[in-house]
């Protein structure tokens, strides 16, 4: 019961919007509801890249620690977004913080559930991995903006 | 150098739009690190009337002279309102001006914000760092007329916190329950409670109408050039998107050439362009 409401939150997700029912199926199989106060971490560099976060309600910063100095956010994700792309690729592992800012309630996704289903079927996978690449691509361009600074007073 | 005002044409409503008139600051305020707000008020005479989105040329004697947008509300009379940011030496000189002190004024030129065009429509206001300032007088315009317009959103993205421009007008608008203010910052500390990104993220979750909207747009060029993408993907038409473009203005009335853009005088032509009408030459690094 709990696996197929969370099959129906799924389908009506953007991220997962024109997935084929029986792949929506495959997904909730690895998928469980979660919920992070305030303050909480969904996950921390360096830590194993076991579980991505689709947000349903809430935000959560993006964080990179650097030792002596506060930490700095780089992105907000809100809500209907992904936090966490590094389950993608080995070595599997956080490259950054993210923690929850006010409540949050997400779908947390077993990524090596999602993986050894991916590797088992391509087409899946291919699926995903087009989902995927759409948000890195979008985060990517985002980035390059930001680093460019562009609002800065120029040299 | 010491300015002497007898040695300046003052005559206000002069055919010579070349020759500057004499206004003196009233008030100077700062608006962020190197961003300050001048209140012009005229030596004498009248201020000239001007439409949201137009610029003066402002001059800082003995330095030089720059364009600079008009931020302040164009329903007020008596005073005319610029927010410079200090970057070179005319604006440097500009910026550190004191009240009472004298500037040269010529203008306004060049187009407006289309806010008759946009009446009964949508309208998405997407600006980044100073790009607020020359949109604010569209905001105080759609304020003071809001029934003849649609859904209002101001999306705004500054460089961090501390860089947030007009921060308590935008607190002041936020609190208006029909219109749709969202800001982010590039980069924040832990303690920010607001959004990071950047500003383009706010298209996507902003409610509005694509086929009946009007974007107006303006920022740093590749700031504006990724928000017109953004405002595609969602379904605006490229001649509901306006943006406003900076250029090196010298003379301000179409003779000098020093602000051409392929085809375009910016100072005459623009600053506010249809985007369909520069879409090709944006793409052109050589322009």
């Amino acid at each position: 019961m709990a696996s197929q409401s969370l099959a129906k939150i799924i389908t009506e997700q953007p991220f997962f919007v024109g997935l084929e029912p029986g792949f929506c199926d495959l997904v909730s199989g690895c998928a469980r509801n979660v919920r992070f106060e305030d303050g909480a971490y969904l996950f921390r560099r360096g830590e194993p890249a076991d579980e991505f976060f689709l947000v349903r309600e809430g935000r959560v910063d993006l964080q990179i620690a650097t030792p002596g100095r506060k930490p700095i956010t780089f992105l907000t994700i809100g809500d209907n977004e992904i936090v966490g792309l590094s389950w993608l690729i080995p070595p599997y592992r956080w490259s950054i913080d993210a923690k929850a800012t006010g409540r949050v309630r997400a779908i947390g996704i077993d990524a090596r559930c999602l993986r050894g289903k991916c590797e088992a079927d391509h087409h899946l996978g291919y699926e995903l991995m087009k989902r995927f690449m759409s948000v890195l691509i979008e985060r990517l361009n985002a980035a390059r903006l930001q680093a460019l600074d562009v609002y800065g007073v120029p040299a | 150098m010491v300015y002497r005002p007898e040695a300046v044409n003052t005559r206000r409503g002069t055919a010579d739009a070349t020759v500057p008139s004499v206004a003196r600051v009233r008030r100077r305020w700062r608006e962020g690190p190197h961003t300050w707000t001048l209140e012009l008020e005229p030596e004498d005479g009248e201020l000239p009337q001007f439409a949201a989105g137009q610029f003066n040329m402002l001059t800082a004697f003995g330095i030089g002279e720059a364009a600079i947008s008009v931020s302040g509300d164009p329903g007020s009379k008596g005073t005319l309102v610029h927010t410079v940011r200090a970057v070179g030496p005319v604006s440097t000189a500009l910026a550190t001006l004191q009240s009472g002190d004298y500037v040269g004024l010529r203008g306004p030129f060049g187009t407006g914000w289309p806010m008759q065009e946009a009446q009964q429509r949508d309208v998405v206001i997407v600006s980044g760092g100073l790009g607020l300032a020359p949109l604010r007088p569209a905001i105080y315009h759609l304020l003071a007329e809001r029934q003849r317009y649609g859904r209002v959103a101001v999306l705004y993205g500054s460089r961090s916190p501390g860089d947030i421009l007009f921060r308590r007008e935008l607190q002041r608008w936020r609190g208006e329950l029909d219109m749709d203010v969202k800001v982010t910052v590039d980069h924040a500390p832990d303690d920010w409670r607001g959004n990071v990104g950047v500003v383009t993220s706010f298209i996507p979750r902003t409610t509005f109408d694509p086929a009946n909207s009007v974007a107006l747009v303006c920022g740093p060029e590749l700031m504006m050039a990724f928000t017109v993408s953004a405002l595609q993907d969602a379904g605006v038409r490229d001649e509901a998107i306006y943006i406003s473009m900076e250029r090196n203005m010298k003379c301000a009335v179409g003779l000098c050439g020093h602000c051409q853009f392929g085809t375009t005088l910016v100072c005459r032509d623009g600053p506010v362009l249809p985007f369909d009408r520069v879409r090709d030459m944006l793409t052109i690094p050589e322009i």
